[in-house]
């Protein structure tokens, strides 16, 4: 079995009936199995506990959550909303403008294209790589393949040089500045150019094994390489794309380094993670709305990791060298 | 109102990016679907790759080659007149004190959170396997996973409050502690070198979940008949584990190893967001940034990301050969 199945059967939602278990599996004795259910119970409560803490936070007003534990809630139990409202409309502590809202929308407005564009981009390389194909395309598949070595931090300060002031060889300009400096796009691009590696990596995985008959008889019928990346390569590769759009699409949506390097402090383009890095500096001084907008940032990613994970567990496989 | 219509605007924005590049690259491909002969090949080669090779040449490769030399340069690096100073900036890295301690710092890091965290995901691998709901405990400790760094630190923050003694506590760790009889516990995240292992805490909470489910399936994968085979020679528990469990996930094992440990080593956001590397508490990437960001010393900073990035190609050499080999097996 190799470990994407294994994945699948990790993950997925059928849980083991348990007369698949050969019965000599349960064999140790009823201490070994107690002291077993203890140590999960303690993890799971572990791991848990500050996630949950901080929820019933968010839902606390401000004088009860600066005056008292979390945990005094289940004696003198009084929950709000409102701290949502405020925190994504009104703002208030050090959020700039009217809120978080148009922060989230940022992020948005980064993620989609930073999702969207890279498939496409990398879908097409695939394909020409291995079904197209030309006399090195397998150096060409391997140096993309080896550049996931190279962190983006690497690439920092040259591309923010190069969109802050265009390139110049001698004084020429061989690259317009593009005045994109602070802007929405100046994130996304970075944040498609560092997936390149990735994401060409693991759909040439899935493109070049698909069938050759299929390819092969979309040529004989006279289907020209284009068509048939349209029509044949794009609708069969579906599982590999949506396994990498989610991996990317949390990627980006979490990611705080390259939101914060390139979005230059213009509130018109940070996305929400940078905007709640700076709330935490307002620790004990709003802790409720900090409480509130963390939550907001969380919820997207858990969305989509319970409904999606058993892609996303095989994204995370494959892409957890990257970054 | 006002609110909802920028939003809109913005989005609309990239759906017309998105819808742009999309129509562009429609046209192109209708126009070069005209050709045919000895040309179709290359010009449908020519379409297909170059945008990707263009994005990781202009975004990858020539920027990385640039650091390079620019981590030979002094600062200020704008401008034609920045100085050529060898390998000053590199051993101002492996000399200067508080870089040093950070390099140490960050190799601490790099043995502790990936240790820790590959121990915990196998024994509960190990011991959720057979239990009931493992769903539940298995999503509860995988969940992590999907909160960002920047989400994980502030709920870790929250955690680690400090009140004085006599105050009502807000952080459970505090009031845990105090509850437990440590009247006077330390301010957490401002005592070093406390403060560093309770930042490695959060790290090991998020990676855990993913050392979990990677070992959880090579344990599965281990044919039934070799358990069974060793249970028939009389091996269980431990022995079981450290004579036939072990030694055939321990491929597996490498690569989770080696897997956190390069997330280890890039991590930036956690330090950033909790003490901005104040405290004793600096790390490799947040120096980088902070050379870079703050102190405008671009020399020293592209310096600290070469020395990221050769931390980092054994690393991920390793991993993405196994990876491969894996699929390709």
């Amino acid at each position: 079995m190799s470990v994407d199945e294994a994945l699948v059967t990790e993950t997925g939602e059928t849980p083991e009936p348990a007369g698949v278990t050969p019965p000599s599996h349960r064999a140790p004795a009823k201490t070994h199995q107690r002291l077993a259910t203890v140590v999960i119970v303690v993890m799971s409560v572990l791991w848990a506990l500050p996630v949950f803490g901080f929820f019933v936070t968010s839902l606390r007003s401000k004088a009860e959550a600066e005056g008292s534990g979390w945990w005094t809630v289940f004696v003198h139990p009084s929950l709000t909303f409102s701290n949502y409202i405020s925190v994504l409309f009104h703002g208030g502590a050090n959020i700039q403008g009217g809120g978080l809202f148009p922060y989230a929308m940022n992020s948005l407005a980064i993620a989609i294209p930073a999702t969207i564009i890279p498939i496409i981009v990398a879908s097409m390389a695939a394909y020409s790589l291995s079904w197209v194909r030309f006399k090195s395309a397998d150096t060409v598949y391997f140096i993309i393949f080896g550049l996931q070595v190279v962190p983006l931090q690497m690439s920092l300060v040259p591309l923010l040089q190069l969109y802050s002031h265009g390139a110049h060889i001698g004084g020429f300009p061989i690259f317009p500045n593009l005045n994109l400096h602070g802007s929405i796009a100046e994130v996304w691009i970075s944040h498609t150019m560092f997936s390149m590696p990735l994401a060409v990596f693991l759909l040439y995985n899935f493109i070049a094994q698909l069938p050759n008959e299929l390819i092969e008889a979309a040529r004989v019928d006279g289907a020209n390489f284009l068509y048939i990346y349209r029509r044949v390569v794009m609708p069969l590769s579906l599982p590999a794309i949506a396994s990498f759009a989610i991996f990317q699409f949390l990627w980006v949506w979490n990611d705080l380094l390259i939101g914060l390097t390139f979005s230059a402090k213009s509130a018109s383009a940070q996305p929400l993670t940078v905007q709640l890095q700076q709330l935490s500096g307002t620790f004990g001084s709003h802790l409720e709305l900090l409480t509130a907008g963390g939550f907001v940032t969380i919820i997207i990613p858990m969305i989509v990791f319970f409904s999606l994970q058993r892609y996303f567990v095989r994204g995370l496989l494959a892409g957890s060298v990257k970054g | 109102m006002h609110l909802l219509t920028t939003s809109l605007d913005k989005l609309l924005g990239v759906l017309e990016a998105v819808g742009g590049f999309v129509a562009i690259l429609a046209f192109l491909f209708w126009l070069a679907g005209k050709v045919r002969g000895r040309f179709e090949k290359p010009i449908a080669n020519i379409l297909l790759l170059g945008p990707a090779v263009i994005l990781l040449l202009v975004g990858l490769v020539i920027p990385a080659i640039r650091t390079i030399f620019l981590s030979f340069r002094g600062q200020y690096v704008i401008g034609p007149d920045v100085k050529y100073v060898g390998l000053a900036n590199y051993k101002w890295a492996f000399t200067d004190p508080h870089t040093l301690h950070t390099l140490v710092r960050t190799a601490e890091w790099l043995v502790i959170v990936p240790l820790v965290s590959t121990v915990a995901g196998l024994v509960f691998a190990l011991l959720v396997d057979r239990m009931k709901y493992q769903v539940i405990a298995k999503s509860l400790i995988f969940m992590p996973t999907a909160i960002s760094f920047v989400g994980a630190s502030l709920i870790w923050k929250y955690v680690y409050q400090y009140r004085a003694p006599g105050l009502p506590q807000i952080g459970l760790l505090s009031e845990v502690a105090m509850k437990l009889g440590w009247s006077h516990p330390p301010n957490w995240l401002l005592s070093s070198p406390l403060n560093t292992f309770l930042m490695m805490v959060i790290l090991v909470w998020i990676e855990t979940g993913f050392a979990m489910v990677i070992m959880g399936a090579a344990l599965r994968s281990i044919p039934d008949d070799v358990i069974e085979a060793a249970r028939v020679d009389g091996a269980k528990g431990w022995r079981l584990f450290r004579s036939v469990q072990l030694p055939m996930i321990s491929s597996t094992v490498t690569v989770v190893i080696i897997t956190i440990m390069t997330a280890t080593l890039k991590i930036f956001d956690i330090v950033y967001t909790i003490t901005g590397g104040n405290f004793h508490t600096d790390v490799l990437s947040n120096e980088m940034y902070s050379q870079i960001f703050e102190e405008f010393n671009n020399g020293r900073g592209s310096a600290l990301a070469v020395i990221l990035f050769l931390a980092v190609v054994p690393l991920v050499t390793v991993s993405i050969l196994r990876l491969r080999k894996e699929r390709y097996a």
